[in-house]
């Protein structure tokens, strides 16, 4: 399985030096602390400007606690709700297509073998080694004829670039270990074909899918500089919001959209453990 | 089971076509537009005039040294730490509430957009950061002047940062899952033997992970080198990092800007693309 989520079990069995396990397990602390202290620091003050209001060198901790920026953020026709809508409408949009295009070549990749099976898995690994802007560039004076510049029919679009790969690969891992014996087995009790896949296939492979639906979702969430380049300054998601608010010099609206950049990511990691924990294990 | 070459060929189909046109055709549009010829505005005057303007820009050679110095440096730091981290993690603490506490966090940071990485870095980090305040509150500095500049910086320190806080968790998760499928015995056996904790991991599990480091450098040397938004919030303006360079090109008001803003995206992609072919075969050679 691939590494991403594979470490959502447990990882692995204990080191069989017990004498030792004690004291460097005490030695462990340290090092670790600093490690936690290093993946949260970051986000302190993403947390804390969203709700500072004037907070200014060499203040430690905001002065005044203030909601404002929350609820200017809530309120009626915000930018907030459009960004959030927006957001989540071109992600999903993008999740969905990804999955609709790239299941199919997973399951192909993942269990068969087939001529010119080294040229597709070249041309969906290159979008992960190329940059995306050039391709991007090259595909704008397209866009412009069509008319999908500025609108979020093209920003999905140009997202399945990015999201492919994710979908492609997870979706292979997926049905590389998924035993074909089961639906030859419903096939041969007289299944049909959809019968077979609504039933048997499924149900089997549901819980790593979603994983890859919940990977294609917060690949295309995260994506910024393809946006603004399609989208033009007329779509704009969260992550666009965000650097608009900081080119503000709004920082507490934009720890606000920070804060709500985040979340999804936050609950699709609850999601998928719970999903992996329920149906992945071996 | 065989199955027919032509099912296997409908299951592919469809994510060839979005890719071939998407990708491969965005690719092809993107190369044509910096040799001089646009097939949808009907222009076909073939010249290597944006290659030339590229060539020609002010502070070209500060940039280049820059993004591969950027890239190089978050590639570097990122799987040093984490492959580190992982390695303690897996030894001493993968069951205690610290080391599930850090796992979380692992899983939890590679789900936080680069977007938010950068601002992040740039509060805690900037002369008015929360560090400097901190360092101010110790009576370490006497002003924001004082702090280093770690943002904003021509050493472009802060945007290695925030790639570095992005990746270690990427490197740690990955690393972990490599360690758990060689699993423990090879270690052991070779500490029964006599080796050094340092030399069973540098002889024996790192050979068998390497594989895999290898293809997560790559990985974010490529992500590295053409990201946009991290050195846009956290860099100078003076050198741009290339992605910059070439964004701000592609959308200034000169539209004849265009051909060269595309230059300098293909040309980036594909010298990072030989420096790490280079790289690999490097790194597969020494192995022998």
């Amino acid at each position: 399985m691939t590494a991403i989520w594979s470490i959502a079990t447990p990882v692995g069995d204990k080191p069989a030096t017990v004498p030792s396990a004690a004291p460097t397990k005490r030695r462990a602390g340290l090092p670790l602390l600093l490690l936690v202290a290093w993946l949260v620091v970051p986000l302190v003050p993403v947390v804390l400007w969203s709700v500072a209001r004037g907070w200014f060198f060499p203040a430690l901790l905001p002065a005044e606690i203030s909601l404002a920026a929350w609820a200017r953020a809530f309120a009626n026709g915000s930018d907030v709700w459009r960004a959030l809508g927006t957001s989540v409408g071109v992600s999903a949009a993008a999740a969905a297509l990804g999955m609709l295009i790239g299941v199919p070549a997973g399951r192909a990749l993942g269990m068969h073998a087939f001529p010119g099976k080294r040229w597709v898995e070249m041309l969906v690994l290159a979008p992960i080694l190329v940059p995306g802007l050039g391709v991007a560039m090259g595909l704008h004076a397209v866009m412009i004829r069509l008319g999908l510049t500025g609108t979020a029919g093209g920003v999905v679009l140009v997202f399945l670039v990015p999201v492919l790969p994710y979908v492609v690969l997870i979706s292979a891992s997926v049905f590389a270990t998924h035993d074909r014996a089961f639906e030859a087995q419903a096939r041969g009790l007289g299944a049909s074909s959809w019968q077979t896949l609504r039933h048997v296939t499924l149900p089997m492979v549901a819980p790593g899918l979603s994983v890859a639906a919940a990977f294609a979702f917060l690949v295309a969430w995260s994506q910024y500089g393809l946006t603004l380049l399609v989208g033009g300054g007329r779509v704009i998601t969260m992550p666009l919001l965000l650097g608009q608010s900081i080119a503000a010099g709004r920082n507490d609206l934009a720890g606000v959209a920070a804060v709500l950049t985040i979340l999804p990511g936050l609950a699709v990691l609850v999601l998928t453990s719970t999903l992996l924990g329920r149906g992945g294990r071996r | 089971m065989p199955v027919r070459a032509a099912s296997v060929r409908r299951m592919v189909a469809p994510t060839v076509a979005v890719l071939g046109l998407l990708f491969g055709g965005g690719l092809l549009l993107a190369v044509l537009q910096t040799i001089g010829v646009s097939p949808f505005v009907g222009r076909f005057d073939v010249s290597l005039a944006a290659y030339r303007q590229v060539a020609g820009l002010p502070g070209l050679w500060a940039s280049i040294v820059l993004t591969v110095w950027v890239a190089t440096a978050s590639t570097v730091l990122s799987l040093g730490i984490g492959v580190s981290a992982a390695v303690a993690l897996r030894r001493l603490a993968a069951d205690t509430v610290l080391g599930r506490a850090t796992l979380f966090l692992f899983q939890a940071n590679l789900t936080v957009p680069h977007v938010v990485a950068a601002v992040g870095a740039v509060w805690l980090l900037s002369q008015s950061g929360l560090l400097a305040r901190a360092a101010f509150g110790l009576g370490l500095i006497s002003g924001p002047q004082d702090f280093p500049a770690l943002v904003y910086d021509r050493a472009a320190i802060g945007t290695i940062l925030a790639y570095v806080w992005k990746e270690v968790p990427f490197v740690g998760v990955v690393t972990l899952s490599l360690l758990a499928s060689v699993g423990d015995r090879p270690g052991q056996t070779a500490r029964s033997l006599g080796a050094t904790r340092w030399q069973a991991f540098r002889h024996v599990t790192l050979p068998q992970i390497r594989p895999g480091l290898i293809a997560c450098g790559t990985i974010i040397f490529a992500f590295a080198l053409g990201t946009y938004e991290v050195p846009a919030l956290t860099g100078a303006s003076q050198p741009k990092l290339l992605p910059v360079l070439a964004y701000e090109m592609f959308t200034s008001h000169t539209l004849a800007d265009r051909p060269a803003a595309v230059a300098l995206s293909l040309t980036t992609a594909a010298a990072g693309l030989g420096m790490i072919l280079a790289w690999r075969s490097l790194l597969t050679g020494a192995r022998r």
